[in-house]
């Protein structure tokens, strides 16, 4: 056990090439803990940038500023009661969240933070996620029919509809990325996501960029898509609370509740790794191939340590501002201690950085190379989880046969065009 | 890893308890499927046919074919399905589950049930000499590119199955633009 875990360190294969399977669970338990840890954070986020944007200040009593919100929240839902509606297909109410759960997070294993770091490179792996979380619908499906009630069966037609019409198109958008793949020396492509992210820095071009515009109009189709398809606002159609009271998820209660949630915000981190796999260049860093130099490389490992610098800053600004009342003491003192926490690890990343610059195949420098894949790649991530809460406070919800409309008539044509088009300048190009 | 595992990845792939899985998924297919036909609620039904068409994938990665894995959990356990749970919560399932049945199809689906059987019988006494005895090893990693040069082609040679695969594509369009056609009243 223990040279199986010695023999993985320093690889440069994934856990699930290298058939390493302690280091894929332990890559497993990190990710699982990390999505968890980035839903509570973003369920924080999202309450206090939707408070904000409505002029609101959003939670501020639990912890300063409501840091511990999600705690608090957290611990309520496992506290509530439980209720199973006596008229409910018990089994299926029952099974209908982890379907929804188990989708979500499934598809984590072939998501590329970096060359080495995912769980497994499967040669299918664009299929397979799109695969995957299409088979989380069946969980809002099952859920809304077995609440046998009105309102959530009415939200799970609405969600079902709509999941198939926006797979169409997000479909056809991703193979015109894969068409892109595919213009290299030996003419053949790849469905690897790690391949994918390869073949941009082999061409040195996002597939964003590639044939301006057509994957910038292919990347825009797929950003529409995925919100459709994680229902979300201004997409939001399963459960729009000023027609459907909570949609779907009407009848449940307590910890099943959160496990929707909790699918719901997982799903998003996982097409937003998508989106950013496909276009936006996966884990590398900005222009790696223009600016190559070991004065470029360092700049840019310092992104990490100045970024939670950064945000310790925020922090002290925050306990600075406080108000003088003695009502204040402890919260001070926590913010303090969450600055402190947060400046030490900025300091842990800088030693890092720095110690790991040589270019020497050492630990530390291959440690340094992995923060930073990791880095670039969550950075581009938190990009559109920002932009989800932006989009909700900004649009108003669609109507239903709009929502259809733009799906069927607009999307599929405008994504078909677009792979055809990707198709015929692949082909004159070569 | 010892150095047999060592080995092991170096040819390529390590089926990795591979009875196991296949009795478990064999088994799971099997239930299920009889599930579908016993179940009398058409939503329990198509929840049962989930489960069967997940583990027929399943048995499709062990038998590293990941491409038609991927396709089956893509088209059949996401599309097909979502579009039979959609039509079930459509109609009136609840009553249709209490009437009792009138029509006499039964015997019809015992024989063909039995012709069925006897087929499988018959490819099983009589299968190896009919099919390869042991499974073709290909590397798990170009079973894409193996379907894509069936398909398509490679290197300027028509594929094995580009006609019959162009003409099933042919085919699906024409039922498209038929459902198209026969759903608008007025075109």
């Amino acid at each position: 056990m223990l040279t199986q875990f010695m023999s993985y360190i320093g690889s440069n294969l994934t856990p699930g090439s290298a058939n390493n399977q302690l280091w894929a669970l332990i890559y497993v338990f990190i990710i699982f803990t990390g999505v968890s840890v980035a839903v509570m954070a973003m369920n924080w986020l999202e309450r206090k940038a939707l408070a904000h944007f409505q002029i609101r200040l959003g939670p501020m009593r639990v912890g300063p500023h409501g840091l511990l919100q999600p705690i608090a929240d957290a611990i309520k839902l496992m506290l509530k009661e439980d209720i199973i509606p006596a008229e409910a297909d018990q089994f299926v109410f029952w099974i209908a969240p982890m379907i929804g759960l188990l989708a979500a997070f499934a598809v984590y294993t072939v998501i590329p933070f970096g060359p080495s770091q995912a769980v497994s490179d499967m040669n299918i792996g664009i299929l397979f996620m799109l695969g995957v979380s299409s088979l989380g619908v069946l969980g809002i499906v099952v859920a809304g029919w077995a609440s046998n009630s009105h309102y959530p069966l009415i939200g799970a037609l609405r969600s079902s509809a709509q999941m198939v019409s926006y797979e169409v198109a997000m479909g056809l958008a991703v193979v015109s990325a894969i068409l892109m793949t595919s213009l290299n020396a030996k003419g053949t492509g790849t469905l690897s996501m790690i391949g994918i992210v390869q073949a941009q820095q082999d061409q040195a071009i996002w597939f964003i960029f590639k044939f301006f515009p057509l994957g910038l109009i292919a990347f825009i189709i797929f950003a529409i898509a995925m919100i459709a398809e994680t229902n979300r606002a201004p997409f939001d159609m399963a459960e729009a609370e000023s027609e459907l009271t909570a949609g779907y998820h009407t009848e449940y209660s307590g910890l099943r509740w959160s496990l929707f949630m909790l699918a719901e915000y997982a799903a998003m981190i996982a097409v937003s790794s998508i989106a950013v796999t496909l276009w936006l260049g996966g884990w590398m860093r900005p222009f790696p191939n223009f600016l190559q130099a070991p004065a470029w490389d360092l700049t840019f490992s310092l992104f990490p340590a100045l970024t939670f610098f950064g945000l310790a800053a925020i922090a002290v600004i925050g306990v600075v501002r406080m108000p003088a009342h003695s009502f204040f003491r402890i919260q001070r003192i926590g913010l303090a201690g969450f600055a402190a926490v947060l400046g030490f690890i900025a300091l842990l990343l800088l030693v890092i950085a720095v110690g790991g610059r040589s270019a020497d195949a050492n630990l530390a420098a291959r440690f340094n190379q992995g923060i930073g894949y990791v880095y670039w790649f969550v950075l581009k991530v938190a990009v559109f989880m920002y932009l989800f809460i932006w989009y909700r406070a900004t649009w108003p919800r669609y109507r239903f046969d709009q929502l259809m409309r733009i799906g069927w008539k607009v999307m599929l044509p405008i994504s078909l065009s677009v792979l055809i088009v990707t198709a015929i300048v692949g082909v004159l190009v070569k | 890893m010892n150095p047999a595992m060592n080995s092991a990845v170096n040819a390529g792939m390590v089926p990795v308890a591979t009875p196991w899985f296949f009795y478990v998924l064999a088994g799971l297919a099997v239930a299920s499927g009889v599930a579908v036909i016993t179940r009398r609620n058409a939503v329990h039904s198509a929840l049962a046919l989930i489960v069967t068409l997940l583990s027929v994938a399943g048995l499709y990665l062990m038998l590293y074919a990941p491409f038609v894995f991927a396709v089956q959990l893509f088209v059949y356990a996401g599309g097909i399905m979502l579009l039979f749970l959609f039509v079930i919560m459509l109609v009136n399932v609840e009553r249709s589950s209490k009437e009792r049945r009138f029509n006499r199809m039964w015997p019809v689906g015992l024989a063909a049930a039995c012709a069925l059987m006897a087929l499988f019988v018959f490819a099983f006494v009589k299968g190896k000499a009919l099919f390869p005895d042991r499974m073709i090893s290909l590397p798990e990693s170009s079973n894409t590119e193996q379907i894509a040069g069936m398909l398509y082609g490679e290197a300027g040679r028509m594929g094995q199955y580009t006609f019959a695969f162009e003409i099933a594509s042919l085919l699906l369009l024409v039922a498209i633009l038929g459902a198209v056609i026969m759903t608008k009243k007025k075109i």
